[in-house]
């Protein structure tokens, strides 16, 4: 790659976790939790930074919630420490630490109004009355709920609500903002809305969040940086688009987003290109790679669909060329998805978008069709 | 996280001391000798003779009462009707209960609330009550026989008997039987019937194949919480069923309260208590299955 | 969509529900009855009311009903609470098995021996019995039934309101009192009126836990029925019988307005 290039079509220049100086806010130090037999969270490291939306992304169960409720105090870990700006946390109650959380189900006292919602954390501070009621009143206006305030939750939608529990998390100015699922009860729509308007008031903020997610599309779109979690372990942490378009591992590859997995044997690998044989592809598969692998070890090359190339004729012969019958089509409106059974009976998923509104040589079910990808488009797995 | 579990503490010192541990106290008595004194048996545990008393009283402690009991044809007559009394009841609660709680699920929500209300109410009433209201409508000269008479019909003698001590059974246990019945009927998914006949039940296979089977756990919890407690029913054989009808729960009333003889009282109990630990442990199975499902 | 109740379900209900109140409904009606005999309709009267007033015996049983059902029904309410906290926040202590089964058991084990032994307890320990051995025999009875209507809502409380609490600076007990207790304060009001009308209720334990002077209301009444039907009789169970219907429909009514309003 060259300095013009980077990874994925965003650049940002917001970076503390690149500088070898800066000193994380919390850091997670080989943290383990068992329940019972069970061993929810294994040995656990992880460096957050001010003012950084960090995501814990991961199917249910894989511990993700466990470790956010290590940092709020409602789990103690069995080994390793969980510091805040360098002080330990160990011992201290939730009652004592300097984080808010956004529940999951809210969590809203149903028995109180939404200002005395929003006050409850500020009156246990023993805040004076009069600094109370202005810092409820900041926060309604911040979440757009200034009329609302006398209402009791059962009176309110379920995106008020959510506004609701953010603004009482947020009343006391918590250090860090816990946010468990916070969009998990939202539609889809409001869901899109939600995720911007989070990212907008953290920025204005300059708070740090930490939230806990399965849904990766959130994570990759609020998120400064991602961790992915499976079986209480993190399998790969890095901003978005490395994630995305630089996976170290098949899982992570298809836990976010889609992707084609080609598997085969390693034929060359000189430090620039690696070239594995493959059952789908007579000619080889190639990707460009740095690292070199062993020869005739096994690899995967991990390609997204948006990366596979359709054609309803035969382009030249080459590698990275699979010729397939189309088995399923899915038109999406903006894009359109082929599902190609290829040699081997593998079938690969490719994405096209849809440009424009009339397609000269539109592809049916059971046609013969040919993919192909390009060498920088494929990742080379070795796990 | 631990304190929490201080929270048990006293609730389960109270249990201990007021309930489990006077159980000791009832298996003790059983196996002492009947005394003319007060408290009326021996031996009594004499702590301060040291190891020899703890010794002596346990060297006292016999099965005699269960041998007189086993020898006595009136506690094995009280001991089979009261079994058949709860049994029978049962069976009829359930063929009534059954019927009554299905149709109070068909209700609208509305209705269904206040059907749930009404049939709740009468148990908020005095039990003692409503068994007197029965001796009133069925004794001799009582409102039953008035009624039959101003219809020209022959009057009819139910107090006093067997079927006096049923009706007044299933009278006061009906909500016991209704309510946990009702419980799992309401839960049932509707669509689950129409599933049932879009696959080419008629109504009645639709129930017997799919409702009755879901509804198990309910008959099985509405059973059990009507057929322990009517096993040593004392107040509806007592009032209801005249001097004849013997049950467990009058013969230790009689032995306790008339005759004084509270080893054969305490052996009484123990027999019951012996009888009822099967369906008390597989009710507590249910009542945790049933916890969980809803 | 569920379909209606049809003709047969009616009857089954409408049958049900007439066996259930007929008896009650007598009863009631007939202590209006100015004749002494239960079967004659002698005009409408109050005159057993009147004669109520007039029992000195059965003012001072109902007195000792009252006083021992409000103490037990504190008492049970209170260790209900505490013992529907532990069972339903604690999975996992030492001895649970043994607390469930003592907290169910006494639910459908046959009241004569909860009475026979705690009796017996009350003779070994030499206490004397009274007002205070029926107090504490009626709260052991329901303090199961309060802890179970209680545990009934603690389990369907989101334990994360209580966390966020704790969250936001509240001590564990602070939470409880600040979050959960307003919030499950109706099923604890149910609980005590549960528990009270059952100590009002209760013969079997009374007789045999009560001594000389602390004769209550069911045990007076019972002591009435077994010489004959008495118009009296009639009179203090309507008495009864309208005050916990009163109750209990101002209980319902109170929480039917509490869910409407959301």
């Amino acid at each position: 790659m060259t300095s013009r290039q980077s990874l994925g079509a965003v650049r940002s220049s917001f970076a503390p976790w690149a500088d070898p100086t800066a000193t994380p806010l919390v850091r997670f130090e080989a943290v383990t939790k068992r329940f019972g037999a069970e061993t929810a969270v294994k040995s656990v490291s992880l460096d957050i930074y001010e003012r950084e939306f960090f995501a814990l992304l991961g199917p249910s169960g894989c511990g993700k919630t466990t470790l956010m409720r290590m940092l709020a105090g409602f789990e103690t870990p069995d080994e390793g420490r969980v510091t805040l700006e360098g002080q330990d946390l160990a011992g201290l109650p939730p009652h004592q630490r300097p984080l808010h959380m956004m529940f999951q189900s809210y969590a809203l006292f149903p028995h109180l109004s939404v200002e005395r919602n929003i006050a409850f954390g500020l009156q246990r501070q023993g805040l004076a009355k009069a600094e109370i009621s202005d810092r409820v009143a900041e926060m309604l206006a911040l979440v757009r709920l200034e009329g609302l305030a006398r209402r009791k939750p059962d009176q309110l939608s379920g995106g008020q609500r959510q506004r609701v529990a953010l603004a009482r998390a947020l009343a006391p100015r918590p250090k860090v903002l816990l946010l468990d699922e916070p969009l998990g009860a939202l539609d889809r729509k409001l869901r899109e809305e939600t995720q911007f308007e989070l990212m907008a008031l953290q920025q204005r903020l300059g708070m740090t969040f930490l939230v806990v997610t399965h849904d990766q599309e959130e994570a990759m779109v609020m998120a400064d940086r991602i961790a992915v979690m499976r079986a209480g372990e993190i399998v790969q942490t890095g901003p978005p688009p490395e994630v995305y378009e630089a996976p170290n591992c098949r899982y992570v590859a298809d836990f976010i987003g889609e992707v084609n997995l080609f598997e085969g044997q390693v034929e060359t690998a000189d430090g620039r290109l690696v070239r594995l044989s493959s059952p789908v592809c007579p000619q080889g598969l190639e990707a460009a790679e740095d690292d070199p692998l062993p020869k005739s070890a096994a690899a995967w090359f991990a390609v997204r669909p948006e990366k596979m190339v359709l054609h309803p004729t035969p382009p030249p012969p080459g590698p990275n060329l699979m010729q397939g019958k189309v088995a399923d089509i899915g038109y999406l409106g903006d894009w359109t998805t082929y599902v190609v059974e290829v040699a081997g009976g593998q079938t690969v998923r490719a994405a096209r978008a849809n440009a424009a509104r009339v397609v000269e040589n539109p592809v049916d079910w059971g046609d013969t069709v040919w993919l192909t990808f390009a060498r920088d488009a494929a990742v080379v797995l070795s796990r | 996280m631990k304190r929490r579990s201080l929270a048990a503490i006293a609730p389960y010192l109270w249990l201990l001391a007021f309930f489990l541990f006077p159980f000791l106290l009832v298996a003790k008595l059983s196996l002492s000798d009947q005394a003319l004194a007060m408290p009326p048996y021996a031996p009594r545990l004499d702590l301060a003779a040291g190891v020899a008393g703890i010794a002596s009283f346990l060297k006292a402690l016999d099965l005699e009462t269960y041998l007189r009991l086993a020898s006595d044809r009136l506690y094995l007559v009280s001991y089979l009707s009261s079994l058949k009394f709860a049994a029978v009841g049962t069976v009829i609660l359930l063929l009534i209960g059954y019927p009554m709680a299905y149709g109070m699920s068909r209700f609208p929500p509305a209705g269904r609330q206040a059907l749930l209300m009404a049939v709740i109410l009468p148990f908020w009433t005095s039990f003692l009550i409503r068994i007197y209201a029965w001796v009133a409508i069925l004794k001799p000269q009582g409102l039953l026989n008035a009624a039959l008479q101003g219809l020209g019909l022959p009057a009819l003698s139910i107090l006093n008997t067997e079927t006096a001590v049923y009706l007044g059974l299933v009278y006061a246990y009906l909500p016991f039987m209704v309510l946990p019945l009702y419980a799992v009927l309401e839960r049932q998914d509707p669509s689950l019937m129409e599933a049932a006949a879009d696959l080419g039940a008629s109504p009645l296979q639709a129930f017997w194949r799919v409702t009755f089977p879901i509804s198990m756990p309910g008959v099985a919890a509405g059973a059990l919480l009507c057929f322990i407690p009517m096993v040593g029913e004392f107040v509806i054989p007592d009032l209801l069923g005249g001097p004849g009808t013997l049950t467990l729960g009058r013969t230790l009333w009689t032995e306790f309260f008339a005759n004084r003889d509270w080893p054969a009282a305490s052996a009484v109990a123990i027999v019951m208590l012996v009888t009822l630990v099967a369906p008390l442990v597989f009710l507590q199975r249910r009542a945790s299955t049933l916890a969980a499902a809803s | 969509m569920r379909p209606g109740p049809s003709l047969f379900n009616r009857i089954a209900v409408g049958l049900g529900l007439l066996f259930l109140y007929a008896p009650i409904v007598l009863l009631v009606v007939y202590s209006f009855n100015a004749s002494k005999l239960v079967t004659v309709w002698g005009g409408f009267s109050t005159r057993w009311y009147q004669a109520l007033l007039h029992d000195d015996q059965m003012l001072a049983a109902a007195w000792t009903t009252l006083r021992v059902g409000l103490a037990s029904a504190t008492v049970a309410t209170v260790l209900g609470t505490l013992a529907a906290f532990a069972l339903v926040r604690h999975p996992r202590f030492a001895g649970r098995t043994l607390f469930t089964g003592m907290i169910y058991a006494p639910l459908v084990l046959p009241e004569v021996i909860l009475g026979l032994s705690l009796l017996l307890l009350f003779v070994s320990l030499g206490l004397p019995r009274g007002l205070w051995t029926v107090t504490i025999g009626h709260a052991t009875l329901t303090l199961c039934y309060a802890a179970v209507v209680i545990q009934a809502r603690l389990s369907s409380f989101d334990i994360s309101l209580e966390e966020a609490a704790q969250d936001l600076g509240c001590t564990p007990t602070q939470a409880f009192l600040q979050v959960t207790l307003p919030n499950i304060a109706p099923a604890v009001a149910a609980a005590w009126m549960l528990a009270f009308t059952l100590s009002l209720d209760d013969l079997v334990v009374a007789s045999f836990t009560s001594g000389p002077g602390a004769t209550t209301l069911p045990m007076r009444i019972y002591s009435q029925v077994r010489l004959g039907v008495n118009p009296e009789i009639n009179a203090v169970s309507t008495l009864l019988i309208g005050m916990v219907a009163c109750g209990v429909i101002a209980a319902y009514v109170g929480q039917r307005r509490s869910t409407q309003r959301r």
